[in-house]
């Protein structure tokens, strides 16, 4: 719903990996986002140099090292403090923030809400895998009420966090959903970027070790067309090769499924999908797979004002017509004068 | 309406000297803390010397009357120097029962109290505890006792002007503060140009306030003639001829870090989150925009530094602020900061712990927690504040070390000083020397390492949007020269070892004897805002022909290269400190002297003549 930042230099997928070693375990999720995102910043076009990628504590968190870009592996949960810093000092770095569900939702769930409220113009790449990785599989604040963990032997009995519904909740302006293995992710990604403002994309990735598949019942290439939903801006909410639609229960408020009969749509009353519409996207986040699909691609976009325009709007109006004098700034106040003949004012 | 009830001549001589120490108290919506501010100015135009200590509850509005809500500001003024607040006071001002039973166990013996007897009812008596009116039993009879009707008298003088009851009894601080100008011979004028400038828009408001003050003025005149009111004039204090200002340590640490960012020609950023009593840091600093500086109030202390981590990272001076329980979270973060050997300025406005403890009261007990309070071994340069005008110029100190050793530091100073005000002479800017940052902009001779060093080993200072110059950082061991992640054995030993050197090696001035000789029988060493007490009471034991010095120590970490070799060279040391012995733990652990502890720990800062005490004990 932005304008695209224009293209400074002309860049390809190589230009955007680091010479370290990958260091996650074969066959994890997150080795298919990164060719994602490395995939995707060429199209993007910004320049790597301009390009920040932070991050927390988790197997996601050593994203940064995989960029080459400038990056910063921070602690535990508090990337979005250390980008909100950043971007107030420099607003022209175009700064991508990478989580999990434990770093983003549990120990920096805070600072997540509040860098969303804030609206600080960043990408935020939520990767959702249900589990704690690098801790050696705990249950996480994702997991599904009943996963068994080493700290969960009797299965879990808290309820889970629902990433999308969480950004909304705290004010989100983008909100959108992907899979590691999603040939749409780019889509998603260049999408969240062109959104300025705070961009939320919750990434489920599967963790092959501590939680496998645990989204296979969507995710699967066999089947998918009737478990996901790609969202698209101005196109019907179909699914299921278009014989499956999304509909308004207008009595009861609420989404429901109905039938499609002979690409009809219309009659069938499926909705437009609108990434302005609040409203709706409220219900998209909360619609509970099995019974319905996986809504996935950009779910809400309706840009406004960002933190940092505001605070250097503000800050550029303070100074407005006032000098630096620091000399002058000293003497202010409550001052007298001591001379030979004692002090006056 | 004067009653001398004490009449023996014996207690008309009058304590008052060349230095008086006045106590004003009273409950916290009674305005006794403009009032201490507005005497202090006018003790500064008089070009007395001064000192204050506020004094005042945690609680917001604590209920009326109340022991626990009584709020006091002490000003000790003289016409020769004046070091601290002042042990006991000579005249207590006292609106209310329980201010009255709060602070008048340290009045001086002798010492005037002067009552609000409007204020004596029933009521207010049960609320502060006592059985019969103190003004009446003669339980007072050790002090002079004035007890007029403040209450009445304010609202006899402002009654033209229309005023409710609780907005007229509102003057009654101004009626009070013009008794208090009559009784130092004090000009009135300038308050008057000050309270028609704050009510510039309730006309009516200053009139009435300024009516107050005059009556409270007239009053003094009038009853001169009988009873223990006097008029005494203390002379300007000696001092040295300039333009001088009133600053408070917030201020001073506000102003010092301004400064600080211009010298080393950066924007500043400051993350910070509110608490007590660190938030007049940021409060000052978000009105200094002008200044090329950022504030940011975060949603938690841990994003206050995080942010301004992000910050320098981003090639601004990251600042943060905060007291005891907030820098306690900070902590993951400034070991990050020290591993990723980014400049940052930390503030530590001490107040009493641990916990929440006593947010409004001071101490000095986080000196463990900046030297050694932070996972793995991570060393971070400590700088401590002696006074409001020295938390200027440490300020300006910790932002020439964090930018020239790429390295956290934390600056320490206390509830005491963050509130205290004292007169300062408003420093030459000229005079500071400029240190101006220079960012790695290009690959240097050699190939680019983001953990390669200079003489000072800090590594270079890069902005991310630098072409040719892209890298990571993080909280992973880092290789030496390369900055990649790195846990080999020998790598870990050698970061380690730089880490400590680069600190080690910051450059402080040697430590100086701030009174007395290098050398001898007894070095009181000190550290933070007990200099005033520790001051007064060398200086007044040398007179006495006693071998003691004063050593007080601003560089807590690294200490001066040369202490080890002071301390010494005296035969016995002791070290006063509002903690059980934070310092003297440090002293003893660097240098293997036995330095002994003289500790307070009350909330309250030393006296006088607790320190003289603790000499005259060492040198038995």
């Amino acid at each position: 719903m932005n304008q695209v930042t224009p293209i400074t230099r002309a860049t390809t997928l190589k230009d955007w990996e680091t010479d370290q070693e990958v260091r996650w375990c074969p066959g994890c999720g997150d080795y298919a986002i990164l060719k994602a995102v490395q995939r995707t910043m060429p199209e993007i076009g910004t320049a790597p140099e301009n390009t920040v990628f932070i991050s927390g504590i988790g197997c996601s968190s050593r994203f940064p090292y995989y960029m080459e870009t400038y990056g910063f592996h921070t602690i535990h949960g508090r990337a979005p403090a250390f980008a909100t810093g950043l971007k107030l000092a420099n607003p022209n770095l175009d700064i991508w923030i990478v989580t999990g569900d434990g770093d983003g939702l549990s120990i920096g769930g805070n600072h997540t809400m509040h860098l969303i409220r804030r609206n600080l113009d960043c990408q935020i790449m939520l990767f959702n895998n249900e589990i704690y990785g690098l801790t050696k599989g705990q249950y996480s604040p994702t997991s599904r009420v009943g996963t068994t963990s080493p700290s969960t032997p009797y299965g879990s009995v808290d309820r889970p966090a629902q990433p999308a519904a969480f950004a909304l909740g705290a004010g989100a302006r983008f909100v959108a959903r992907g899979f590691d293995v999603s040939k749409e992710l780019p889509n998603v990604l260049k999408a969240a970027h062109a959104h300025k403002g705070a961009a939320f994309i919750e990434i489920f990735q599967n963790c092959i070790v501590y939680n496998k598949d645990v989204f296979e019942d969507f995710a699967a290439p066999k089947g998918a067309e009737d478990r996901q939903l790609w969202l698209k801006h101005g196109e019907p909410m179909l699914y299921a090769k278009g014989t499956k639609g999304i509909a308004l229960d207008a009595d009861e408020l609420h989404l429901k499924t109905v039938d499609v009969v002979d690409g009809d749509w219309e009659a069938a009353g499926v909705i437009v999908h609108d990434v302005t519409n609040r409203s709706v996207a409220h219900m998209l986040v909360e619609m509970r797979f099995g019974e319905f699909p996986m809504a996935l691609g950009v779910l809400y976009d309706d840009p406004r004002p960002t933190f940092e325009a505001d605070v250097w709007r503000q800050n550029a109006a303070a100074r407005e017509g006032k000098t630096a004098d620091l000399q002058g700034l000293l003497k202010k106040g409550q001052t007298w004068t001591v001379t030979e003949g004692g002090p006056e004012l | 309406m004067a009653t001398a009830v004490v009449d023996e001549a014996d207690k008309r001589q009058s304590p008052l000297s060349d230095a008086v120490v006045v106590r004003f108290a009273g409950d916290s919506g009674d305005g006794m803390q403009l009032t201490g501010g507005q005497f202090t100015l006018s003790s500064a135009l008089a070009g007395n010397d001064f000192a204050t200590f506020p004094d005042f509850p945690a609680e917001i509005r604590a209920p009326q009357g109340t022991l626990f809500g009584v709020s006091a500001f002490q000003i000790n003024f003289g016409s020769s120097a004046i070091d601290t607040a002042g042990d006991a006071p000579d005249v207590l001002v006292a609106m209310n029962p329980a201010a009255l039973k709060t602070n008048v166990p340290s009045l001086k013996p002798g010492g005037l109290i002067i009552a609000d007897e409007g204020e004596f009812n029933d009521r207010n008596l049960a609320k502060a505890k006592y059985d019969a009116n103190p003004l009446d039993d003669g339980s007072l009879a050790k002090w002079q006792l004035l007890k007029l009707n403040i209450s009445q008298l304010t609202m006899d003088a402002v009654k033209p002007f229309g005023l409710g009851n609780k907005e007229a009894l509102r003057c009654k601080n101004m009626w009070t503060l013009g008794l208090a100008l009559w009784m130092f011979d004090r000009d009135r004028q300038p308050l008057i140009d000050w309270l028609n400038g704050k009510f510039a828009k309730a006309p009516d408001l200053a009139a009435a306030n300024i009516a107050a003050l005059n009556a409270g003025h007239a009053y003094g005149e009038t009853a001169e003639l009988a009873g223990p009111l006097k008029q005494h004039h203390v002379d300007p204090a000696p001092v040295a001829p300039g333009l001088y200002r009133t600053l408070t340590g917030a201020e001073g640490i506000a102003l010092g870090l301004v400064a600080g960012a211009q010298l080393a020609k950066l924007p500043m950023f400051f993350g910070g989150y509110p608490i007590t009593p660190a938030s007049a840091i940021l409060h000052h600093l978000s009105r200094l925009k002008e200044y090329d500086v950022t504030t940011f109030q975060a949603e938690d202390e841990i994003a206050a530094i995080c942010s301004a981590i992000g910050a320098s990272y981003g090639g601004a001076l990251g600042v943060t602020s905060s007291s005891g329980p907030g820098i306690a979270l900070k902590g993951e973060a400034m070991g990050l900061a020290i591993m990723t050997e980014l400049p940052l300025v930390i503030v530590n406005s001490q107040r009493g712990g641990p916990s929440t403890g006593l947010p409004t009261k001071t101490e000095q007990s986080d000196l463990y927690q900046a030297v050694y309070g932070r996972n793995g071994d991570a060393p971070m340069p400590v700088i401590s504040a002696r006074s409001p005008g020295d938390a200027f110029d440490c300020a300006i100190e910790a932002v020439r070390i964090a930018v020239q050793y790429m390295t956290p530091v934390m600056l320490l100073t206390d509830g005491y000083i963050a509130n205290a005000a004292e007169p300062w002479a408003v420093p030459d800017l000229t005079t500071y020397e400029a240190f101006p940052v220079e960012f790695l902009t290009e690959v240097p001779e050699g190939g680019f390492k983001p953990y390669g060093r200079d003489d000072k080993l800090a590594r270079p200072w890069v902005k991310p949007g630098t072409p040719g110059l892209l890298h990571r950082i993080g909280g992973i061991e880092k290789e030496v020269d390369t900055g990649h992640i790195n846990y080999a054995p020998g790598n870990h030993q050698a970061m380690t070892d730089i880490r400590k050197d680069k600190i080690d090696g910051i450059k402080v001035p040697d430590q100086i004897v701030e009174l007395g000789a290098e050398g001898g029988k007894l070095a009181v060493v000190g550290w933070g805002s007990t200099f005033g007490p520790i001051h007064q009471a060398v200086r007044r034991k040398r007179a006495e022909g006693l071998d003691v010095s004063h050593v007080h120590i601003r560089h807590i970490w690294p200490l001066p290269a040369n202490l080890g070799e002071l301390l010494k060279s005296f035969d016995r040391v002791i070290v006063p400190e509002m903690n059980t012995g934070q310092l003297k733990t440090v002293l003893r652990d660097q240098y293997l002297v036995d330095a002994k502890p003289v500790n307070k720990v009350s909330g309250q800062p030393f006296t006088i003549a607790e320190i003289e005490a603790a000499i005259e004990e060492a040198l038995k």
